[in-house]
């Protein structure tokens, strides 16, 4: 298990890349695999780093690793900001018209369509979010 | 990392996008659509050399389609695979018009 400690900024977001994409670079991941877990934590990460601390500032925490046969990536962001289970959120309707569409909601139903499982919880003062992708 | 180059004749515009559109350069393009296509009223993202998108960038994308329906058209053409899945998967392969 490897891990980051950041601060929870959008500044911070490509550091965040960098350590999932130098993690998944010594397996054989196929590029549309590897965009929809770029995609994932980015979704997960700019969310946390906008809504968890609110006005002030604070640290998130992003651990992953790779294991099992098939391959299976696993990545856990925690944060101490304020509990905030994005699984609820409902999902955009797909199907209005660019008049009647709303933006919002879309970055978490990409990720709930694209990882193979998305998991909340809420312990001891902490928000911590998962998501697992076979990689091949 | 997002290069941002256009061509501008008359009423109609390219746009040539490469690299990643995500939450970092999402605003630079905003930014810049927003201020070249106030006169324009076809407008043409060419996605050819883009390599990925999140949500923030199909915020902007969704945007300029708003206001192209307003004053023309907008056309999104030669997108990458690896895109085209993020349009299916959130619908906006039908909201833009994709050749």
């Amino acid at each position: 298990m490897k891990e980051i400690e950041v601060e929870a900024k959008v500044e911070k977001l490509e550091e965040v890349l960098s350590f999932v994409d130098e993690l998944l670079s010594v397996y054989d991941c196929p590029m549309k695999t590897q965009i929809q877990i770029d995609v994932a934590v980015e979704e997960i990460f700019v969310n946390i780093a906008h809504y968890a601390y609110g006005e002030d500032t604070g640290m998130a925490v992003v651990s992953a690793e790779v294991s099992g046969d098939p391959r299976c990536l696993s990545i856990t962001f925690s944060d101490s900001g304020v509990p905030y289970d994005p699984l609820k959120k409902e999902d955009p309707d797909i199907t209005l018209n660019a008049e009647e569409r709303q933006i919002g909601g879309l970055g978490i139903y990409m990720v709930k369509q694209s990882m193979d499982a998305v998991d909340y919880k809420y312990e001891n003062g902490k928000n911590i979010f998962t998501i697992k992708k076979f990689l091949n | 990392m997002l290069n941002i180059s256009k061509e501008v004749n008359g009423k109609s515009c390219v746009y040539y996008l490469e690299g990643r559109l995500d939450t970092t350069t999402a605003p630079q393009l905003e930014g810049d659509i927003k201020e070249s296509i106030t006169d324009i009223n076809s407008l043409v993202m060419d996605l050819a050399k883009l390599e990925y998108i999140s949500s923030a960038g199909l915020r902007v994308l969704l945007s300029a389609q708003k206001t192209m329906n307003k004053q023309g058209s907008m056309v999104v053409r030669n997108v990458r695979d690896e895109v085209n899945e993020i349009f299916d998967v959130t619908g906006f392969a039908d909201i833009l018009t994709i050749e």
